[in-house]
């Protein structure tokens, strides 16, 4: 049974959004000839089909949309700090761009850092990017969310 | 093709945690069954259809049986929400002269814990359903449908309460299928909200079972099935989705993921009926986790966006309530097969055979998996 934590497998349409988390960036893909955001990244846009894409930043400003809390049987990495929170976040430039993370007290902070009691919908958060994870075939950044200040 | 073909033969194996048989043997006993149920000969059987997920292979299904030169073979994607699109498109192939009798089935082993799919996950996880969201913890189904839950909890004002109704409901049932495998097993509310979480705000009876066993149907057309042994149970109208922009399982990435492929499914599937829900006698609704069926309920116009889970207070989804739902035990307490369970249900109901018996169910609904790419079939009794 897989023991770490799982990462993302990398392919040409989502390496850039975790090379842009390397860099302190949230960025999403937006159709270079309409403008239409997508999330995930992929090749064409569903509104004009267009393949020409761009990367834009976002403020990283967001609001919990939902969230689970997982109990085991989870893979042993996950088990070990069970009870956790996942969150849906949705983004504050447009609410129907949501992204999936964990909500900690800090970047490199564990997956059961915030009580899930405490976690409400609608509450505002703010993206931090964890340090580099590397299991051999490249480090990865995964952006995080803390609760806004 | 409403109403011109049928389901004239069903087949089950025992249902069980852990059955020593192998996914083919299951498989060829249930195909069997169904076909001797049919009172057809396993050299007239000219079409197979089955999930893509299905492990049995159809050579080996059908130089095993002794089919005869089978004409039509398709699989449909997406687990859970497969099974309606498969026998609807097995029925599709009778309709359209491709084959002449038909088999469906789906043969599964998921007792053992070593079976499940995320025993064996690689550190890297690719596809667009697992890469945004494993990383995170977000790793199996039950995570991925307690997201949707606790914002629809959140927008409509659902409880624990609805969704014990559900478990309950299904239980019930169950406690009066002796092939159920919690057929004897008691469950009250007290039982419900002491059980333990899985992901919250889902506890242990809000998931399906899981289980080791085999169905299959056998389809041919209206007019042949009159001929046969069994009471026909004519496909009034069938119907898939895979609806505008959706995400399998993780619909998180679109303007309402609360409305998911049902909604779509049901426009088709009511589009090609001569009748709609309130007609409906008895349905089963794909319960691999109870939300699912509150989902359903709306879904398919059983009530409005919000409702589902007040439609299942007061004994509203049980025998001589509004709408009886999954009265086999479902899958979450019969059998836990992809939904083909569902199948044989809905048929038995039209057929008049079922344990816990609509009286004069004229239509009878099974729906495949919401939260994934769907399908739904309308049975109508040949009366």
């Amino acid at each position: 049974m897989q023991e770490e934590m799982l990462l993302p497998e990398l392919d040409e349409e989502s390496a850039p959004f975790f090379d842009y988390a390397a860099a302190g960036e949230l960025r999403v893909q937006r159709c270079s000839a309409c403008g239409t955001r997508r999330v995930p990244p992929r090749p064409m846009c569903h509104a004009c089909g267009s393949t020409d894409v761009e990367w834009e930043l976002l403020s990283g400003r967001g609001r919990v949309w939902s969230f689970a809390v997982p109990h085991p049987p989870l893979l042993p990495a996950y088990a070990a700090v069970a009870p956790y929170n996942v969150v849906v976040v949705e983004a504050e430039e447009d609410p129907a761009i949501r992204f999936v993370g964990n909500l900690v007290g800090s970047a490199d902070g564990p997956l059961n850092e915030i009580d899930p009691e405490s976690i409400e919908i609608g509450e505002p958060v703010t993206v931090v990017f964890s340090s580099p994870v590397d299991d051999g075939l490249g480090p990865v950044v995964l952006p995080r969310w803390v609760r806004a200040s | 093709m409403r109403d011109q073909t049928a389901v004239v033969g069903i087949g089950t194996t025992e249902f069980a945690k852990q059955l020593e048989s192998t996914e083919r043997r299951l498989a060829l006993e249930a195909i069997a069954s169904a076909l001797a149920d049919a009172g057809l000969a396993p050299s007239e059987v000219d079409g197979m259809a089955c999930y893509s997920m299905e492990s049995t292979e159809e050579i080996d299904i059908a130089r095993n049986l002794g089919f005869g030169d089978v004409t039509y073979f398709s699989k449909v994607p997406y687990g859970g929400g497969a099974g309606c699109g498969v026998v609807g498109q097995a029925a599709m192939a009778v309709a359209a002269g491709q084959c002449s009798v038909a088999v469906a089935w789906r043969s599964r082993k998921r007792g053992a814990r070593a079976s499940r799919p995320w025993a064996g996950v690689a550190q890297r996880v690719g596809s667009d359903q697992q890469r945004w969201t494993r990383p995170y913890g977000l790793l199996r189904p039950v995570d991925e449908i307690a997201v949707l839950t606790r914002r629809y909890m959140h927008d409509y004002g659902g409880t624990r309460d609805h969704l014990a109704n559900v478990a309950l409901g299904a239980r019930h049932h169950a406690n009066n299928n002796p092939a159920a495998t919690m057929g004897h097993k008691v469950m009250t509310r007290e039982d419900y909200m002491a059980a333990r979480w899985i992901s919250e705000p889902l506890c242990l009876f809000d998931n399906c079972l899981e289980t080791d066993g085999a169905c299959a149907v056998v389809i041919t057309s209206a007019e042949r099935a009159r001929d046969l042994p069994q009471p026909p149970a004519l496909l009034h109208s069938w119907a898939q989705s895979l609806p505008a922009q959706h995400q399998t399982m993780t619909n998180f990435f679109c303007d309402d993921p609360l409305r998911g492929p049902a909604w779509a499914c049901a426009d088709k599937l009511w589009s090609l009926s001569e009748v709609g829900p309130a007609d409906v006698d008895v349905a089963q609704l794909y319960d691999a986790f109870s939300p699912l069926v509150i989902l359903s309920l709306e879904g398919y116009g059983f009530c409005q966006r919000g409702e589902g889970g007040p439609f299942t207070d007061d004994g509203g989804i049980e025998i001589g309530g509004r709408l009886p739902v999954n009265t086999s035990g479902g899958g979450m307490s019969e059998a836990y097969l992809h939904g083909f369970n569902l199948i044989v249900e809905a048929v038995r109901q039209v057929r008049g055979t079922s344990t816990n018996q609509v009286r004069d169910a004229e239509f009878s609904l099974v729906t495949s998996g919401e939260g994934v790419p769907t399908g739904a079939i309308l049975f109508r009794s040949d009366r």
